[in-house]
């Protein structure tokens, strides 16, 4: 079980946290004019990687605030959290 | 003495207090301070259990939490504890346990015939034996679990309580043998908030009964002032009788306190057991190591057992289980116990297994006149219910053949000692990386986790003085990097051991008179009667793999989880594959470390506090009013309220006529209701739901669908404008949760400017929603306001007072009928309830539940969200398409919808159904097939999502998703049941009753 820091609550146990996946994927900004192939990647393709990996993470039992975590797929070392909007970190060993 | 056994004087009994027990039904007494195992050995009882494949008779094999053949059913009823380790059983007054796995007693034990028959039940017989034919498994398992199996679970609800405690501290010490006292009080010292756990109820480990020395004082004194240091200290929890039982990332140190196991009256006040939950930022393991058996033929009679677990029963427990001795090593640590023993009055002889022995070590055989057979095995021993003497033969140099003449001795004890297996379960846990060691022929830690040491003979480190060095060093660091910096002296300035483990020689396998493969019971894992000869057989069979051999033979699967064989069970893969050991590699070691009871898993979160239950305003009423509940997510919902004699069916019927007729009502609070303010709140509605809301006028109610994504239907509710920024939106009952961080995950991740608030209000309103004919009159005559059609028409929404209370009052309708629903402050919600209950009695006010809700919304067509639709659903293949803006540019899931598969011909979407013969209601879920065969398979072309009677029509009525539904009105399917029959039904639109909506309009 992970301590995870949320960036407006500071660290908490994982059991307050739910996970939803892979951050960094914007939505089309115009979806009319985004082809099936386009359009499906955003709908089903995540990158899963062995590494370094950029995910959404919300505070459930918390603040309820959305927010990135920078983790190790391997290890599940927690390398930062940053806030929605924030650019996706530059990675040591991305 | 009354015990046969027990010395006269020694150990840490408590001559004084005299405990009396049963085993077997059998009367017998021990005293103050001793296990279940050692009152037992006391009593010269040595056949404890039977083994789980062959029901081989078993003794104890060690004094601790490793203890695989000790395995007894302690107490009765609904109490009774299956597997419980006799060696970890703390002896309490009224205390009965007895033998497992036997029938009809553990000296007569049917199941013994497998022992005959070993050579047909080796490794993976189960699985090559039973597997064909398919349908004969039934029939083979019923034997093999009644064969198989070790205690008995308890049949009745358990009684006992059980707590959970979070726990933070800078440092947790697990074991407090000499090393993790040492640390912890280190670490406290330089003022760090330190735990410190440990199995046992005295603190101490294994030292507490060898003769070594710290600081020049006797190890049991050094200890003594140790314990008595660290209690006293503030910063300190010490906790006894406490298994740290899993490791976790990050820390997370899970541990099983035993609170009222030992007691003898268990309606104490206390929680049975305590399971702490803890985070700490820095964790030292100080678990010691486990001796390890040695791999020679029939070495699992009753009364072989560790030499080091010996030396306890002796030291700690005054209890010398044997007077003629025999002690088979492979180190010269074990000879520390012949001397022990020998102090006690037992005559020793040693069998080493090594070609060659230290001058230091012939020197003390020679002082302790103690017999030895060097370059020796013990090859053979015998003894039914327990061992009678042993066979000791030369060994050649290679030790691969034998050298002179087999000797046969008798020996009513035999020990074995193979060397020490560092207890690294934890520390692998953890995600510590492990490395073998040649030295000591074991695995031990070498890459650590973050924050983490590990201390002791645990780290592989048998040098006392060393290793308490060490244990220093790592009490300090670990203080230090937690931020607490006061200076500690080193207070270790001198120990040592008078023998201490250096090395062992590890042989495999011990050569036995029998080939090994052949018929042999050199046995590796004794709890599952895992033998030499198994590990073979998987090899020789491709299981090669370190975890293949594992579920293959089962070694280290059972409740001690390898913890005396897994270190074996690799020597000997070594050995056949002709590889190293640390190649061989070792399997995943898992939590629990020692058994854990559910209960103390659960804690307090059983019966009612297994989950939270919403309740209503109005759930008081509901339960005198006779209602039956339904759970709806966690909320308890009314399913309907059956008068007296009244069936389901006649319950139902009599609602929705009334509600038809006159005035009924519901308690509709639970539906979820979210308020929505801010400047960008209407456009953010026009994303979400798939029509349009820029031009909803204030106080105008619209029923709006949601999409996800992929264009599937995932809610559906009514949004009402109260204000130019304010909107209240309705959701289903299940979906709140779900609504309300779709909600967000959009504002907070995707349209972070957008400036809309989103508050959960569904507890804040009690809804009550009347509807029928006479409604409006109902509510005319607690209400002064005007709620006239002209002032409050269909999908309005008024704030008025009802009842002296202020209301939102929606003209909105699931019924069909004339409607209103009604929100007050849920702290007036009963006031207003009963209010509106007492005015419509002479309009027959009837209240009716979920299920003629759900009649009544059918006969109107209007879908339930996860009834009627799946997941799979668009709007379209709802018949739904009026719902969905033509005009506007985006909203979620509307790409979706060109996309070709949502787009295809041929996709299932929703008809309404009239059954043919006007009387059958087809069960939910039914499949609607193209051609009826005389069994399955038949090709589905739909299935049934909502059936029901319609009292209004007469007749029942059905919903469907039918392929291509929307082509084909009139059209006649065929809906086979699990009885055989087939009914038929022909295909209608989806509305059934008031199809112009006049009732609800008017
Ligand atoms: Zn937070």
């Amino acid at each position: 079980m992970f301590v995870i820091k949320c960036p407006y609550c500071g660290e908490r146990d994982q059991t307050e946290f739910s996970c939803h996946g892979e951050s960094h994927i914007a939505r089309p900004e115009n979806p009319n004019e985004v082809g099936d192939v386009e359009w499906g990647k955003y709908l089903f393709f995540r990158s899963n990687p062995k590494g370094m990996h950029y995910e959404r993470w919300t505070h459930d039992h918390g603040c309820r605030r959305w927010f990135n975590v920078q983790r190790h797929t391997v290890t599940d070392k927690i390398m930062q959290t940053y806030k929605m909007g924030q650019p996706k970190p530059k990675g040591i060993n991305d | 003495m009354i015990n046969r056994n027990r010395l006269f004087s020694g150990g840490l009994i408590d001559r004084n207090i005299l405990i009396k027990f049963k085993f077997n039904g059998k009367p017998l007494q021990g005293y103050q301070g001793d296990t279940l195992a050692s009152a037992l050995l006391a009593n010269d009882i040595h056949l404890v259990g039977r083994s789980f494949k062959y029901h081989r008779p078993r003794g104890i094999l060690t004094s601790g939490s490793e203890e695989p053949n000790a395995l007894v059913q302690l107490g009765k009823g609904a109490e009774t504890e299956p597997n419980a380790r006799a060696t970890e059983i703390e002896l309490y007054d009224g205390l009965e346990a007895s033998s497992q796995n036997c029938w009809p007693s553990v000296n007569h034990d049917i199941g013994a015939l497998n022992n005959l028959f070993s050579r047909i039940l080796p490794a993976g017989f189960y699985y090559k034996t039973f597997m064909w034919p398919p349908s004969m498994w039934m029939f083979y398992e019923y034997f093999i679990r009644r064969a198989a199996g070790l205690g008995e679970a308890p049949k009745e609800k358990n009684p006992s309580r059980y707590e959970q405690k979070f726990f933070y501290c800078d440092v947790t010490v697990v074991g407090a043998g000499v090393n993790g006292l040492t640390a912890a009080l280190t670490a406290a010292r330089a003022g760090a908030s330190v735990l410190l756990v440990d199995e046992k109820p005295e603190l101490g480990g294994y030292l507490l009964n060898a003769k070594s020395r710290i600081n020049n004082l006797d190890t049991k004194k050094w200890i003594k002032d140790t314990v008595k240091e660290l209690m006293a200290l503030e910063n300190v929890t010490v906790l006894n009788r406490t298994a740290a039982t899993g490791y976790y990332d990050y820390n997370y140190v899970t541990a099983l306190q035993k609170i009222t196991n030992h007691l003898p009256n268990s309606l104490s006040k206390q929680p049975r057991e305590r399971f702490w939950r803890i985070r700490s930022k820095e964790v030292i393991l100080a678990q010691g190591a486990f001796e390890r058996p040695l791999v020679f033929s029939g070495n699992d009679r009753p009364g072989i057992m560790m030499a080091s677990s010996a030396q306890t029963y002796v030291n700690q427990y005054g209890v010398l289980p044997g007077n003629a001795v025999t002690l088979f090593t492979n180190n010269d640590h074990a000879y520390s116990v012949a001397v022990d023993l020998i102090s006690k009055g037992a005559k020793v002889i040693i069998v080493d297994i090594r070609s060659n022995i230290s001058e230091k070590i012939r020197k003390l055989c020679e002082q302790n006149k103690i017999e030895t057979y060097i370059s020796h095995a013990v090859i053979k021993t015998d003894g039914s219910k327990k061992i009678s003497s042993i066979t000791v033969q030369e060994l050649s140099e290679d030790k691969q053949s034998f050298v002179g003449e087999a000797v046969t001795i008798g020996t009513d004890l035999l020990l074995m000692s193979g060397g020490w297996n560092p207890a690294v379960q934890l520390f692998s846990q953890s995600r510590g990386k492990l490395k073998y060691d040649d030295q000591i022929s074991s695995f031990i830690p070498d890459v650590l986790v973050d924050n983490q040491a590990v201390i002791g003979s645990n780290n592989g480190d048998f040098n006392l003085k060393q290793s308490l060095m060490s244990s220093y060093e790592a009490g300090l660091g670990a203080a230090h990097r937690t931020g607490n910096k006061q200076e500690v002296e080193n207070f270790i300035n001198d120990a040592n051991e008078p023998i201490e483990f250096i090395t062992a020689e590890v042989v495999p396998y011990v050569l036995g008179s029998k080939p090994v493969t052949h018929g042999s019971k050199h046995f590796i894992d004794f709890q599952n009667d895992v033998t030499a000869a198994d590990i073979f057989l998987a090899q020789r069979e491709g299981y090669v793999s370190v975890e293949h051999t594992k579920r293959y033979t089962t070694t280290g699967m059972a409740t001690d989880q390898g913890k005396t064989s897994n270190v074996n069970a690799l020597a000997l893969m070594s050995h056949i594959q002709q590889k190293p050991v640390g190649d061989v590699g070792h399997t995943t070691f898992r939590p629990p470390y020692v058994p854990q009871t559910f209960g103390a898993i659960a804690g307090r979160n059983v019966d009612q506090y297994f989950d939270p239950q919403r309740l209503t305003a109005i759930h008081e009423w509901h339960i005198d009013n006779g209602a039956v509940f339904e759970d709806v997510g966690q909320w308890k919902r009314p399913y309907f309220y059956p008068k007296k004699v009244e069936t389901m069916t006649e319950a139902v019927n009599r609602e929705c006529i009334a509600a038809r007729a006159s005035v009924g009502i519901l308690d509709a609070s639970t539906l979820g209701k979210i308020d929505i303010q801010g400047p960008d709140a209407a456009k953010f509605l026009n994303l979400i739901y798939t029509n349009a809301w820029s031009k909803l006028e204030i106080g105008a109610c619209r029923y709006g669908l949601m999409c996800n994504e992929h264009g599937m239907v995932f809610d559906d509710g009514v949004t009402t404008r109260l204000g130019e920024n304010h909107y209240h939106m309705t959701t289903t009952t299940g979906g709140a949760a779900r609504v309300m961080s779709w909600l967000e995950e959009f504002l907070q991740t995707e349209w972070l400017d957008m400036k809309v608030y989103c508050t959960s209000v569904t507890e804040q309103w009690t809804v009550l929603s009347i509807c029928g004919p006479n409604s409006r009159k109902l509510l005319a005559s607690l209400t002064e306001d005007d709620i006239s059609n002209e002032e409050l028409p269909y999908m309005r929404m008024k704030e008025a007072k009802v009842c002296g209370v202020d209301a939102r009052i929606f003209r909105i309708s699931f019924t069909g009928e004339l409607s209103f629903e009604i929100n007050v402050s849920a702290r007036y919600g009963r006031y207003v309830w009963d209010k509106v209950i007492e005015a419509g009695k002479k309009f027959n006010i009837t209240p009716y539940g979920t299920e003629t809700m759900h009649v009544l919304r059918a006969e109107k067509g209007f879908i339930i969200v996860g009834q009627d639709t799946d997941g799979s659903a668009t709007p379209s293949d709802l018949n739904m398409d009026w719902i969905v803006s033509k005009k506007k540019e985006d909203f979620l899931g509307k790409r979706s919808f060109l996309r070709p598969d949502t787009a295809k011909n041929g996709r299932k979407q929703l008809v309404g159904l009239l059954i043919n013969d006007k009387k059958t209601v087809v069960p939910e879920g039914s499949h609607i097939v193209e051609e009826v065969s005389k069994q399955p398979p038949m090709k589905m072309e739909g299935h049934i999502t909502s059936s029901y009677f319609s009292p209004t029509l007469g007749h029942p009525i059905a919903m469907a998703m039918l392929k291509n539904g929307k082509a084909r009105n009139g059209d006649l399917v065929k809906i086979p049941l699990m009885n055989g029959k087939v009914v038929e039904a022909t295909v209608t639109e989806n509305v059934f009753y008031d199809k112009a909506g006049a009732r609800q309009n008017d």
